[in-house]
């Protein structure tokens, strides 16, 4: 029977090799051609932990640490073995009571399970850790401690220089210079934490560990053969002097505005104040977002670094480097003089540019006394020049010195969201008035800082600095050097001198001249320090905010001793009224003295006194704090955060963050565009609209430009 | 004393000891890998007994004793004890019905104190024996329906009983007594029919029945169609298509909703939807009070578990790669991402461990200890031994290629052991058994059996 079957089993043989087959070809599919599978047990099975290396740390210019690093604890638990704690004790001590401790609790385990480590409180106070740690043995084992590392202000100041971390988001993993970091981690997000960001990182470490069904950690996978440890960030040198920062911070509370302070053979900001500030540890620790969402919202905006984004028309500032033109262009000479009798005509009657004092006067005096009429006829003459062939390239000219001065473009300094201001070139005045339809006239403001100039306060204390060396200047720069070298290549920009114009020395000195009479017997008398040469020269801006005429902004600069220039320096006190001398001069006054005199001589701090108590806000901003504060009450933090998000969006004004700013520039640019649709279609409606007088169009047409802050 | 060993060993189908030897330590090294912890003291552990590894050893170990034990028998005694024994076996199915330890939800096992028996795993060894004895007997006649009936009621009676004990995964395995019954002639026309009969149930649970009904007619208009000459000629064609028509059309139209409103238990009805990946449309029907609902909660849970099983079985294996992680490395056996992995799923950490190099190396030991199987069974001169081998035969392949197939998502989860590598006393035990039997058999293949 059987031999009649024989075949069959070929059949069978059949079926169980084509069974092993199939098999054959899925263990093929799976293991070799499916690297799914490996990426899941790479995801599941192994935990890629990172080890953050501590920061850098940051010196001032006498070596003191101004930028540390601080451990605070958080307090962990693990919800599966609080079973035995003593719930009560523990909510005593971080004074919260049992529903607000039982939805701690719950979020723990929805987070991260009931058999793994959750935050029950981040970054506990001093207090709080030191009656936790003796308590620590009732707690066990269900809370622990978990150290963390904080950055740390020694001075409690320079909030605008140092920036702040802040975690990582969508936006930052977008640029592929941020390569390599993860959604949560902390990056520098502006001021030096940002620029140097790098540097003061350090290597992170990365530990691969096992973990189990269930998400604990089993060991390290291979016995630590793919670990890299981590490298500790790179110190940095700076040259500010953290003193006179706490100073000039002291001097600046209860006003808006900004004092810059560089060293002029260096390029090295001695310090930067921006007005309002605010504590930099405020943006670190468990209430970060909260502050944040504050500051962000104030009215004042105390985290818009006004030093380098804030951009002003720099008037009468200006005149100096307008007489340093007239000179080299040789349009005038030092014995050219210009009489004032009320005001400047040379454009009609229309409406004409006053001055403050009545009389003739040379160069020195002009500058000394600030007149106006003087400025307008030299800027009148450089416009008019003969030497060149139309209106175009002389103001091509104009605006090469103003370049050369470092105005019109970024300068390129080491903290982020620096503004580039304004010059105006032939092509814009060709844009706004028509081709070839403007003369001098419309540039009459100009000559005197206002109109469509704008500048940093950064850029005016580097205009100082030129003139302090007769003819250079170093890019303005907080880092002097990088422990271990600049592996990076940051700083090499900051080691060279610019000296694009060939001014002699003789024109320096004539400016400088009148520099030193401004402070001496002029309207910078306020400066005034015993013993000390003092150059300077006043300001006082008029502005106008949303169309509305404002109180005048103050402004001073200058930079002493005169034959030895140790410290370049400029003061803008935001809509202050009165003169430049009045409030700013002063100021700067102090700040000189306290910098090179180290100290500032007893007879002398009832000013500083003065100073710190004056309040200039303008009314505005407190009416505005108070419905800002009312939002406050309503609602949470995350909602505010996007509130003043949006809010700032819509109002177009700069944030603090580069990637921010430019958004915010696109917005600002498309409304201008609509804008100017708007503006072509009165234009046929009458001509005349268009074509008002320099300064009031200008100010009515483009506000941005005048004057950022509002 | 060296004269007794060549007594034993004469004959003895050497290849078959060495493979089965080779395969047992292998599966208790990976049975080591799956357990190890870096903590652990490997004296420690090896002595204690508390590790599976070592427990496994043990059971080899008493396997070891047992395969010379069968090798001393003499052969006639398995055809002589064949009928009781099967007999015996029954009756310990039967005897866990009253006391039976339940285990992994199934109430098949007879705890013994130092392990835990199951009958239906045993039986597999009396039934084969049974069969064997039944078609080696003179008096049958495998081409009649009487002697197809006897044999398939010896085969499948354990298996109804286990499926009544809820043991659904080693019920199936009876159903590879139908290679040695193919073998000794069972007409094919049976195994199309099964077959034809399988893909109806399958396509009923995935179509609804009003599809198939229009699907149904649409083939048996078309077959109509071409077939249409050849019908003029033979009206017997014509009466083919309308009676396989019509049954079809019972079966999906009533006897399939009918057995699963009426005859399965709601969880048996989700159980065999979820095996090919549907929801049960009968489900809304049945839940009518609250306890029935509470169980198709537990049961989707394991439905749940289940494709989680086979999904990190898949992520273990597949992670492998060509070369593996090697020994002891394998992050997800590490992790006890895989459940069962010392049992059921043991093929994950030769996959995981040892790559494809490993597990292919692994499936192609298995492919030769069938086909030397059949090299043996096709040697014999007796009907029992050729029987009783194609029935081993039969039976690690199918415990082989349904495990297997498990792990590597081929196939619907269905608790079964990979032969020799799992761990577990009794699965070892069986297959110790029935392949040292076979050899044995073999070795007196010279005799005639009866």
């Amino acid at each position: 029977m059987s031999v009649f079957n024989q075949s069959r089993k070929n059949v069978i043989l059949l079926v169980f090799t084509g069974m092993f087959v199939v098999i054959f070809l899925q263990l093929i599919n799976l293991q070799i051609f499916s690297s799914k599978y490996k990426v899941d047990a790479d995801n599941q099975g192994t935990f890629r932990k990172v080890i953050y290396p501590d920061r850098g740390i940051v010196f001032d210019r006498k070596g003191r640490s101004i930028l540390q690093n601080t451990v605070i604890y958080d307090l962990m638990v693990i919800p599966g073995k609080i079973k035995d704690t003593d719930t009560a004790t523990l909510c005593n001590i971080l004074d919260i009571d049992l529903t607000e401790f039982n939805k701690r609790i719950i979020s723990a385990i929805i987070k991260n399970k009931s058999y793994r480590a959750s935050i029950f409180e981040s970054m506990l106070s001093n207090e709080k850790m030191a009656k936790l740690n003796e308590n620590l043995y009732k707690l066990a084992p269900g809370y622990f401690m978990q150290e963390r590392s904080v950055r740390d202000y020694p001075y409690d100041a320079g909030g605008n220089i140092f920036g702040y971390l802040g975690e990582v988001d969508s936006n930052i993993l977008k640029n592929p210079i941020y390569e390599g970091y993860v959604m949560g981690d902390y990056i520098g997000r502006t001021g030096l934490e940002k620029t140097y960001e790098k540097v003061l990182m350090g290597q992170r470490g990365i530990e691969f560990l096992l973990r189990d069904n269930k998400n604990r950690i089993t060991g390290q996978l291979e016995d630590g053969k793919f670990d890299t440890a981590a490298i500790a960030g790179k110190n940095m040198y700076t040259s500010i002097d953290i003193e006179l920062q706490a100073l000039g911070e002291k001097l600046m509370q209860n006003k808006l505005g900004s004092i810059v302070a560089v060293d002029p053979k260096t390029g090295g900001i001695i310090a930067m104040i921006s007005s309002p500030t605010y504590q930099p540890k405020l943006l670190t620790g468990a209430e970060r977002k909260k502050h944040y969402a504050a500051l962000l919202l104030s009215p004042a905006r105390p985290l818009f670094n006004r030093s380098v984004s804030a951009s002003y028309s720099p008037g009468s500032t200006f005149k100096t480097l307008q007489a340093l033109v007239g000179l080299h262009e040789k349009v005038i000479t030092t014995s050219f003089t210009v009489s004032c009798s009320g005001a400047f005509y040379g454009c009609g009657s229309g409406k004409p540019m006053r001055c403050l004092d009545f009389g003739t006067f040379d160069l020195r005096n002009a500058i000394r006394m600030s007149d106006n009429t003087y400025f307008a006829t030299v800027m009148q003459r450089v416009i008019t020049n003969p030497k060149y062939p139309s209106q175009d390239s002389s103001l091509a000219v104009w605006d090469r010195y103003m370049y050369a001065f470092g105005l019109g473009h970024r300068l390129g300094i080491d903290v982020p969201s620096e503004r580039p201001g304004n010059i105006p070139t032939p092509k814009d005045f060709n844009k706004i008035y028509g081709k070839g339809a403007w003369n001098y006239c419309n540039f009459r403001s100009v000559s005197i800082g206002q109109g469509e100039v704008s500048t940093t306060p950064i850029q005016t204390a580097n205009e100082m600095a030129y003139i302090a060396n007769k003819g250079w200047y170093i890019i303005p720069h907080l880092v002097d050097s990088i422990e271990e070298g600049d592996k990076f290549n940051l700083l090499s920009k900051y080691k060279e001198k610019h000296s694009a114009m060939d001014i002699p020395d003789s024109i320096f000195d004539v400016v400088q001249g009148g520099m030193q009479d401004v402070v001496d017997k002029g309207t910078g008398a306020g400066a005034k320090v015993p013993g000390i040469v003092i150059c300077g020269k006043t300001g006082t801006v008029e502005n106008y905010y949303r169309g509305i005429k404002q109180p005048n902004h103050a402004f001073f600069c200058g930079f002493a001793p005169r034959d030895n220039p140790k410290i370049a320096i400029m003061c803008v006190v935001e809509n202050s009224g009165r003169f430049g001398g009045t409030y700013a001069a002063p100021i700067v006054g102090l700040m000189i003295e306290k910098y090179l005199n180290d100290t500032i001589a007893k007879s002398r701090e009832a000013i500083v006194e003065k100073f710190t108590k004056l309040n200039l806000i303008p009314p505005r901003i407190y009416s505005e704090m108070k419905s800002v504060d009312s939002l406050l009450h309503k609602k949470d933090s995350a909602y505010l955060i996007a509130k003043g998000y949006i809010k700032l969006i819509r109002e177009g004004i700069e944030m603090d963050v580069t990637d921010e700013q430019e958004i915010l520039d696109q917005i600002k640019k498309e409304k201008e565009n609509v804008k100017k649709k708007q503006q072509q279609k009165q234009n046929s409606d009458s001509k005349l609209k268009v074509k008002p007088e320099a300064i009031l169009s200008t100010e009515k047409k483009k506000p941005e430009l005048k004057d950022s802050i509002r | 004393m060296y004269s007794k060993n060549l007594t034993i060993s004469k004959g003895i189908d050497w290849p078959m000891v060495w493979l089965y030897a080779f395969i047992v330590i292998f599966g208790i090294i990976c049975i080591y890998s799956v357990e190890y912890k870096t903590t652990d003291n490997f004296i420690q552990t090896l002595v204690g007994f508390k590790k599976n590894y070592s427990k496994q050893l043990f059971f080899f170990a008493a396997c070891a004793v047992l395969a010379i034990f069968i090798l001393l028998t003499d052969s006639k005694l398995f055809t002589a004890t064949s009928n009781i024994s099967y007999l015996i076996g029954i009756l310990l199915i039967l005897a866990t019905f009253i006391v039976g330890k339940e285990i992994k939800g199934s109430k098949s096992w007879i705890p013994l104190g130092f392990m835990n028996l199951q009958p239906v795993e045993l039986c597999k060894i009396f039934t084969a024996l049974a069969l064997s004895k039944y078609l080696s007997m003179p008096e049958t006649d495998f081409k009649k329906p009487k002697s197809q009936i006897i044999a398939a009621a010896i085969s499948f009676a354990p298996s109804v009983l286990s499926i009544l004990q809820g043991e659904t995964g080693l019920a199936l395995v009876y159903f590879s007594f139908l290679i040695p019954m193919y073998r000794e002639g069972l007409p094919p026309g049976y195994l199309i029919a099964g077959a034809s009969m399988a893909v109806l149930l399958v396509v009923s649970l995935l179509f609804e029945a009003k599809t198939l009904l229009i699907a149904f007619t649409i083939i048996a208009i078309l077959f109509f169609y071409f077939n249409r000459r050849r019908i003029k000629r033979n009206k017997q064609i014509l009466l083919i298509i309308v009676v396989v028509w019509s049954f079809s059309s019972i079966f999906v139209g009533a006897i399939v909703p009918y057995t699963f409103k009426n005859v399965f238990k709601q969880y048996q009805a989700d159980r065999i939807f979820s095996m090919v990946g549907v929801d049960n449309p009968f489900a809304d029907e049945i839940i009518s009070d609250m306890s029935v609902a509470e169980e198709q909660k537990i049961k989707q849970k394991k439905t749940e578990q289940q494709n989680y099983n086979v999904k990190q079985s898949k992520i273990a294996i597949g992670s492998g790669g060509f070369f593996g992680k090697g020994f002891l490395k394998g992050t997800q056996t590490r992790g006890d991402f895989v459940p069962e992995q010392h049992t059921d799923f043991i093929f994950t950490s030769v996959g995981e461990n040892f790559g494809f190099l490993g597990s292919g190396l692994l499936m192609f030991l298995y492919l030769i200890f069938l086909l030397r199987i059949i090299r043996i069974a096709e040697r014999q001169r007796s009907t029992f031994s050729r029987v009783y081998a194609y029935s081993v035969a039969g039976i690690m392949f199918f415990h082989v290629a349904v495990n297997i197939c498990v792990t590597i998502g081929l196939a619907p989860v269905i608790g079964i052991t990979l032969p020799l590598m799992s761990y577990g006393g009794s699965s070892l035990l069986t297959f110790t058994i029935l392949i040292f039997v076979l050899i044995k058999l073999d070795a007196d293949r010279q005799m005639v059996l009866r």
